[in-house]
């Protein structure tokens, strides 16, 4: 057969194609529930670790039903929305945050061994070269962080990329998202370095100066639509 | 001289050792006398990108050398049905699938690697190292060396990436695979890492370097 007809090179195209898209989307289809089971599991280690509580991520379920106590959803407003169609776990800030801003503001309250409640809220932002997001855990006063966590989909290696190492995330507990007065004064990520006596600094990395300044832009915006609820809990 | 070795075993055909000297050579060329970034100048792009850690270079090399393989044995096999006009596209497509395919595996069991290797998978469906070895290569020879030349040059392009990142992650931030091996005594005595290491351009000097030393000491290489 002459394999440079016409009639041939159409045949082969199309069969290559069909036979090509039916093997990736039956690849794609079969492993989807494995590859939702490790995003859902990563989300759940994300928000213990937030927590301070580390845990291997084959066995985070029992570990994130023990110490998530709560799950809660705000609107855009800051108005705690009773019942929702979607539940808070399953929302895709990122998706919200892609697509014409964020709509809803899942909280998760996780309870620690000693009877401290701790509120998780999910950050959602932009880096240099893509999205980047993390968790922010606040105390039981409602301004002081005790933890928060960053990752990233793509920043640069060495540079912004190291938002996501302890180095970094390590400075931010015990920061205060509020002043002594009650003002808003968000977590800001500061260029050349801040006393550690700053209530509301961490230091940034050098070389990353479009991730850190993302990270800044993140908590502030994330911690203005919380604010709401963290204030009326606070003077409840 | 060795070329002529090579004419001799192909015309005394068809029984030929695995591993003769011809198929060494196959895995051994590319480490070296036809390196494809230090010789053939291919992909750059990629060995630009993420030389910054050796890490980030281990996981691409053994992803490149995996996609590489499995495509120049898929292209050999099909190598006398593929329509020439068209073969270009058909490479692309078996490459890419590959990839796909590779990467949904990992991101259903080995979700971690899948992590690290999520911005590298655009940058192996480009490497025009996998699309020139495709065509220069595996649509011309058979299944076997085809898979060897897969493997030598996945090889050949790995060792240079672990080398570049190595001295870049050594200078620019002090550690090797992520450890630290400078010592805080030599912070305290003044010693700064150079940052100018992370960045892309000192990947092409740092190449360059390589290609000055392996020019200098392998004299094939120097063109008259």
């Amino acid at each position: 057969m002459d394999v440079n007809s016409n009639k041939y090179t159409f045949i082969f195209s199309a069969a290559m194609v069909v036979i090509v898209a039916s093997v990736l989307a039956f690849a794609a289809e079969s492993l989807k529930p494995f590859q939702k089971e490790n995003v859902k599991n990563e989300k759940m280690q994300n928000i213990l670790a937030s927590c301070g509580i580390e845990v291997e991520r084959d066995a985070v379920k029992p570990v994130y039903e023990k110490y998530i106590v709560e799950e809660l959803m705000l609107d855009i407003k800051g108005n705690l929305i009773e019942k929702s169609e979607v539940a808070p776990f399953d929302v895709d800030v990122l998706r919200e945050f892609k697509t014409g801003g964020q709509r809803n503001f899942p909280i998760f309250v996780c309870q620690l061994d000693n009877g401290e409640k701790i509120y998780v809220l999910p950050m959602i932002g932009k880096g240099l070269w893509g999205p980047i997001w993390g968790y922010a855990a606040v105390g039981s006063d409602f301004s002081t962080l005790v933890g928060a966590t960053f990752d990233h989909k793509g920043e640069t290696p060495g540079l912004g990329a190291e938002i996501r190492e302890s180095f970094f995330q390590e400075p931010f507990k015990g920061k205060q998202i509020f002043g002594e007065d009650g003002d808003f004064m968000s977590v800001k990520v500061v260029k050349g370095g801040v006393d550690p006596s700053d209530l509301h600094g961490v230091d940034a990395i050098s070389g990353g100066t479009i991730t850190s300044n993302g990270v800044s832009e993140m908590l502030e915006r994330t911690f203005k639509a919380y604010e709401p609820f963290l204030k009326s809990k606070m003077n409840s | 001289m060795a070329d002529e070795v090579t004419i001799e075993e192909l015309e005394k055909e068809p029984k030929e050792p695995l591993f003769s000297k011809k198929n060494k050579k196959l895995l051994s060329d590319p480490l070296n006398d036809d390196n494809p970034i230090t010789v053939q100048v291919l992909g750059i792009c990629s060995a630009l990108a993420i030389t910054v850690q050796v890490k980030q270079a281990v996981v691409m090399s053994v992803s490149v050398l995996f996609v590489m393989i499995f495509a120049n044995l898929i292209i050999s096999l099909l190598r006398n049905y593929i329509p020439t006009r068209v073969r270009i596209i058909v490479q692309l497509v078996v490459v890419a699938a590959l990839v796909i395919l590779v990467d949904q595996i990992l991101k259903a069991f080995v979700y971690d690697v899948s992590k690290q290797l999520s911005v590298f998978v655009g940058l192996i469906i480009t490497n025009c190292i996998i699309m020139g070895r495709l065509e220069a290569f595996a649509l011309a020879n058979k299944p076997w060396p085809s898979l060897l030349d897969g493997v030598g040059n996945a090889a050949g392009y790995g060792l240079i990436l672990i080398v570049v990142a190595f001295f870049r992650e050594l200078l620019g931030s002090g550690k090797i695979y992520g450890y630290n091996v400078i010592p805080d005594v030599i912070y305290d005595l003044g010693y700064e890492n150079n940052g100018l290491m992370i960045l892309s351009p000192m990947a092409l000097i740092a190449v360059g370097v390589y290609i000055w030393i392996q020019r200098s000491w392998n004299t094939k290489l120097i063109e008259e």
